[in-house]
């Protein structure tokens, strides 16, 4: 699965990560490596466990068995080191809604230990084109809104690892277009290793570098986005996803595109 | 523990609290509510009882106020972890580089500030109105406020458990707690005057030695030592037993994967 030739700095690593609810495996047998500066999608229908996973590796869910390791450390015995390089955003969560948005993000720059934060937040603010919310009620921005704020919170600390759960549901085409370029062009500069899920396949194709299929929690295939499509017998990636979350598996190819 | 992100956690507070004054409102309102009826049933005992009783009585008074004292400081510590709960930003904490030791401290001292404006109306109040002055106690005051606190600290810690462990659910019964302890704790009556069958169960927390104390402070000036070292060292087990639970709840949650389930519903 990982080539010995690769070089890059191992940023996350996961081996054999497996978790069961109740008797069910919602993560069975799980192994990737997440390199520097590489975008990493997870993709899978609804409840193949990349939520599960990300839970994992931020140290929210301890998982049934296996091991993790984030910048070499590993996971349990270091959160509190490793959550300071790194970060999160989810569609999923808010920050406090009754706080005008500098507040909440003045907050989280204190707590990450941000130098210059005010700066820091009217430049991310600015990137992300909201500079104008600045003042707003946080309960009342729109959800797409409401997803830029979060991204401004999770680049704050000017992440080496960033983990973003479907950081573009509910947003407009538009918008969503906008958040993919920001996402990239940050990552570019500051080299981020991101794990990133979505069901929206656009996403994936402009973003992400290397994807995962995920199906009952278990690794159905593995590549870069065009690898995957050109070894199934399908036009596209959306077509890859429905085969997969319908058979389960990538039926009439290889299962596994060899490159990494 | 990290000071600057003690002060974070804080400061995210001092803004909720800026932002929406109701809540300072009700910081005083019950405890007025509590004080006016306390008050003028004193004052009504004071009126058809000999003077001696009538200005005993004055504890009733006394009483009230301290037990306020530590039911903030439950409040305090419960509502802190309630906040995040309800404004879903739980998660965004937990993943944020912030350990629980930090994140309690915060709560404790929320619960420390709401106190103090607590205290601050109160003692106003019952001076103006009904000439009980919670200053005749002195300095002894202060080792009151404190252990009353560290008790309503600990019960806030327990409460902070049960909400993490059972959801929203648990959230009436987080308020109710201070509420069991107070038949059991002599508030407003003596120990003696309990039933026998409850005595030694009053004896086990560290309010009863307080309200003791103080009772004993308003009639003579003076109190049992002894009183103070019970209770401050009760409260050190208890504040210790109180942390090993949230702590083990954090983990336990951690382990079933309820925290996720839980901070985003
Ligand atoms: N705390 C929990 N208790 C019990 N089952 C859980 C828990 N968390 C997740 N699961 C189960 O684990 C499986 C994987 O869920 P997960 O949330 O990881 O899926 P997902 O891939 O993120 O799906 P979606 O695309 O819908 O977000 C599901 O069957 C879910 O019901
Ligand atoms: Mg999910």
């Amino acid at each position: 699965m990982s080539d010995p030739t690769d070089t890059r700095e191992v940023i996350l690593e996961a081996r054999e990560l497996t978790r069961e609810f109740d008797g069910v495996k919602a993560l069975d047998r799980f192994s990737f490596k997440l390199h520097r500066g590489e975008v990493l999608g997870l993709l899978g229908a609804n409840g193949a466990g990349k939520t599960t996973a990300m839970n994992c590796l931020l140290g929210l869910t301890l998982p049934t068995s296996g091991e993790l390791n984030a910048f070499g450390m590993p996971l349990q015995a270091n959160r509190i080191k490793i959550l300071q390089r790194a970060n999160f955003s989810s569609a999923y969560t808010a920050l406090p809604g009754n706080l005008l948005v500098w507040q909440n993000l003045l907050v989280f720059a204190h707590i990450y230990g941000v130098p210059n934060p005010k700066k820091k937040i009217a430049e991310l603010m600015e990137l992300l084109e909201i500079s104008h919310l600045n003042k707003s009620v946080t309960g009342q921005l729109s959800a797409g809104e409401s997803t830029r704020v979060n991204l401004v919170k999770a680049f704050l600390n000017d992440p080496e690892l960033l983990m973003l759960d479907e950081p573009t549901a509910s947003l407009d085409p538009d918008i969503a277009d906008k958040v993919r370029k920001v996402v990239r062009k940050v990552q570019r500069e500051r080299n981020v290793a991101i794990l990133y899920t979505s069901h929206n396949m656009r996403d994936i194709e402009e973003v992400c570098d290397r994807v995962i299929f995920l199906h009952k929690g278990k690794i159905v295939c593995e590549g870069t986005p065009s690898d995957i499509v050109a070894q199934s017998s399908s036009d596209n990636l959306e077509d890859v996803f429905i085969k997969i979350a319908r058979d389960g598996e990538l039926l009439d190819e290889p299962k596994k595109a060899s490159a990494v | 523990m990290n000071f600057r992100i003690i002060s974070a956690l804080v400061m995210r507070y001092l803004f909720l609290y800026a932002r929406s004054p109701m809540r300072l409102v009700e910081l005083a309102f019950w405890p007025v509510v509590d004080l006016v009826v306390w008050g003028n049933v004193t004052v009504f005992i004071q009126k058809n009882t000999n003077p001696e009783f009538g200005s005993y009585v004055l504890f009733f008074l006394g009483g009230m106020i301290l037990w306020d004292i530590m039911f903030r400081a439950q409040q305090g510590v419960a509502i802190s972890f309630l906040e995040d709960v309800w404004t879903r930003n739980l998660l965004n904490i937990f993943v944020a580089p912030v350990r629980s030791s930090e994140y309690i401290s915060a709560t404790f001292i929320v619960g420390m500030l709401r106190i103090l404006i607590t205290a601050v109306v109160l003692s106003f109040i019952s001076w103006f109105g009904y000439a009980f002055n919670v200053f005749q106690l002195s300095w002894w005051l202060i080792p009151f406020f404190l252990n009353l606190m560290l008790f309503g600290w600990s019960l806030g810690m327990i409460s902070t458990a049960l909400i993490l462990r059972w959801g929203l659910a648990a959230e009436s019964l987080a308020w109710a707690i201070p509420f069991f302890f107070q038949p059991v704790v002599a508030v407003f009556y003596r120990v003696e005057d309990m039933p026998a069958w409850s005595r030694p169960i009053a004896w086990c927390f560290p309010p009863t030695y307080i309200f003791e104390g103080m009772r004993d402070v308003m009639k003579s000036g003076t109190m049992n030592w002894d009183y103070l070292g019970y209770a401050a060292g009760l409260n050190v087990l208890y504040l210790a037993l109180a942390g090993w639970l949230f702590v083990w709840v954090l983990n336990l949650t951690r382990k079933r994967g309820l925290l996720t389930k839980f901070a985003t519903q």
